[in-house]
């Protein structure tokens, strides 16, 4: 089975079109969608991508949260469909209330672009495709990145399970000197507690062609997939 | 009527505000050694049309927790600009 994967394209998106092509690339069928659309075309799951939406006004994220299409993947959410948040996708649904928590300024105020490891962390249960302990090589390239939360937002997420990647060494130690951007426990990427949303900072999309380099990216997209009960063809 | 509105946001106490830091960290290099907890915020100034004061106001309280501000990282302040009372 072919899944057939959203793309939504805000003003200012800029990984859209690697993300379309990432899920090409692995097997599926991606769907192109204007942020204007109401509905997501029938598609099985759905990537709000990296970018720069309506140019990060006000806050990065808080204005693509009211787009129509936007409004459908909350009802996505709902029905329990799968949706993964890419960088400004991720705060997009930290804005929009389906993810908890925030992201804030770098702590060094630089905007960082480079390749980072990131853990894959405790499969939660039923969670398909997701296989834990694994180091994945990612790159990640954003001035705001840095996920902080209300000490009782840190608590539950920890207690629940749901930090699915944290930022670490070459070897899967953590330790803040390899987290680029002060994350709040190192955590890079957030699953909801239903587990049918996914966001992090680094960019799959970016490591899935082995003629590119490193393909840490691959694993991410086969939860995706996974969710969609298919498999990635890499 | 028209009620002109100035909101005020900046980062939760406790938050660190790398670019309030950055500030400060400055401010020693320019002769200036004796400054410290500076934060840096947001302003948002805006005019209302509404019946009165008190709905004007509720409506900027409203839109300032659910959209100019982030409750999770910040905080607002809601002050209202003297003599745009009336038109």
């Amino acid at each position: 089975m072919k899944p057939r994967i959203a793309v939504i394209t805000f003003p200012g998106s800029n990984d859209d079109r690697d993300a379309l092509r990432a899920v090409r690339l692995l097997g599926g069928e991606p769907v192109p969608v204007w942020h204007a659309d109401r509905d997501l075309h029938g598609a099985d799951g759905v990537i709000l991508p990296g970018g720069f939406s309506y140019g990060d006004y006000l806050r990065t994220g808080a204005i693509a949260r009211f787009a129509p299409a936007v409004k459908a993947v909350t009802r996505y959410v709902e029905a329990g469909r799968p949706v993964l948040g890419v960088c400004n996708g991720f705060q997009i649904l930290c804005e929009a209330g389906l993810l908890p928590g925030a992201l804030i300024r770098n702590a060094g105020l630089s905007f960082v672009c480079r390749w980072v490891n990131v853990r894959t962390e405790a499969r939660p249960e039923g969670w398909p495709g997701w296989e834990a302990g694994r180091v994945l090589q990612i790159p990640v390239k954003h001035g705001e990145g840095q996920w902080v939360g209300s000490p009782e937002d840190v608590a539950r997420v920890e207690e629940r399970g749901q930090v699915a990647l944290r930022y670490c060494s070459p070897d899967g130690l953590e330790d803040e000197a390899f987290t680029p951007n002060g994350s709040t426990h190192n955590i890079a990427g957030l699953r909801n507690e239903r587990g049918n949303v996914l966001g992090l900072m680094p960019h799959p999309e970016h490591a899935v062609d082995p003629d590119l380099g490193p393909t840490g990216g691959i694993a991410v997209f086969a939860w995706l997939f996974a969710m969609c009960g298919a498999e990635v063809s890499a | 009527m028209r009620f002109r509105f100035e909101v005020l946001v900046s980062l939760k106490e406790g938050l660190l505000d790398p670019q309030g830091k950055t500030v400060q960290d400055a401010l020693p290099t320019l002769g200036w050694p004796n400054v410290s907890d500076v934060r840096v915020g947001r302003r948002i100034e805006l005019t209302v049309d509404a019946e009165d004061e008190a709905t004007a106001r509720a409506q900027v309280h409203d839109m300032a927790e659910r959209f100019l501000s982030n409750p999770v990282i910040e905080r607002y302040r809601i002050l209202e600009v003297e003599g745009t009372g009336a038109t």
